[in-house]
């Protein structure tokens, strides 16, 4: 389980109630007891890593409340929201009842006709989950990762997207601290849907910038 | 993704789902309930085997006192698992414990932000 691995992010709170180090990762008991028995199946030949990380990723969008979708499509609909959502992305995003770990430290990122945005991570696997749901099986990829910040064009062109030559890609690096939600642009032929119907459209690849919200006809 | 088809999960007691299937609340209970399909499809034990072993671990835990409230469903499952497992002599408890404390121990080795990986063992 080599993904997943910020079950340990740290609260860091005011009080220093207990004064262990806190630089270093710690595992939930659980989170810890799966992978053991995971280590154990592999190395044992029970198990192949690749195949088990494919059968997870269908599951993509079923951990955690997985509620970025309705976050953007909110967005969407409501200026005010959206403004919210631009300065403060941790706190509009509890404001819909949803919090988490590793949603926490969040900063939302917003296309724009002139500006793609997509999210990598050269560090580590800092990823918000209870906010999209699982991450990629390549998202945690070296050559991905390398690739994303050399060449962030030829990436988008490797999953099908093509944008304007005049429109600008910044790509940003998430680390232990800041995980990033990309808030794609609504896409045309939406006006006057709800929020429910507009969620829909909103494709966790969308949400790291790897592609685009689904067409208004392509709903799934 | 196409979502491939699983066992008969109504077979199973009161597992967490939605219209489309099984949801989770960490990423863990995946990888448990990816463990088990998998473990299934090498035929390691058949669906109604894994059936009763998990309903044998959920009403031993209601019996103990579990709230029942669906937050302990994947430790009751992770649990079950690991005495199939053992059942068929895969591994031992001890191996299990000992693989999980090698990585409580890769964790605190491992700065905060970065991957953590379990060194190669012998």
């Amino acid at each position: 389980m080599s993904d997943h691995d910020h079950h340990d992010h740290h609260h860091h709170d005011h009080h220093h109630d207990h004064d262990h180090d806190h630089d270093h990762s710690e595992l939930s008991a659980m989170d810890a007891r799966v992978r053991a028995l995971e280590t154990i199946l592999v190395e044992k030949g029970y198990v192949d890593p690749a195949a088990l990380d494919v059968l997870i990723e269908t599951y993509e969008t079923k951990v955690g409340p997985h509620n970025g979708a309705r976050v953007v499509a909110k967005s969407w609909i409501d200026p005010a929201y959206r403004a919210r959502l631009l300065a403060d992305a941790t706190a509009a995003v509890a404001e819909l009842g949803y919090a988490g770990r590793q949603g926490e430290h969040l900063v939302a990122v917003e296309n724009t006709a002139d500006t793609h945005n997509m999210v990598v991570c050269t560090l580590c696997s800092c990823y918000p989950w209870p906010v999209l749901g699982l991450p990629p099986v390549w998202y945690k990829s070296a050559p991905y990762r390398a690739k994303a910040v050399r060449d962030p064009r030829g990436v988008l062109a490797d999953f099908g997207v093509t944008l304007s030559a005049g429109k600008a890609i910044k790509v940003w690096d998430s680390t232990a601290e800041i995980r990033y939600l990309v808030v794609p642009e609504r896409p045309a032929g939406t006006e006057g849907w709800d929020e429910a119907r507009l969620a829909d459209l909103v494709t966790r690849d969308s949400m790291i910038g790897t592609g685009l919200p689904r067409a208004p006809g392509a709903a799934a | 993704m196409t979502r491939r088809p699983v066992p008969d999960l109504a077979a199973l007691p009161h597992i967490p789902c939605d219209a489309e299937g099984p949801v989770f609340r960490e990423p863990w209970e995946a990888h448990a309930f990816a463990l088990t399909v998998t473990l299934h499809e090498k035929g390691l034990f058949t669906w109604s085997e894994w059936a009763e072993t998990l309903s044998a671990e959920i009403r031993a835990a209601q019996a103990a006192g579990d709230p029942d409230t669906g937050e302990t469903y994947y430790s009751h499952w992770l649990r079950a698992l690991e005495r199939l497992v053992i059942a068929r002599g895969v591994t031992s408890a001890p191996a299990i414990d000992d693989t999980t404390a090698a990585w409580h121990r890769a964790a605190e080795a491992t700065p905060h932000g970065q991957p953590i990986v379990l060194p190669i063992r012998l």
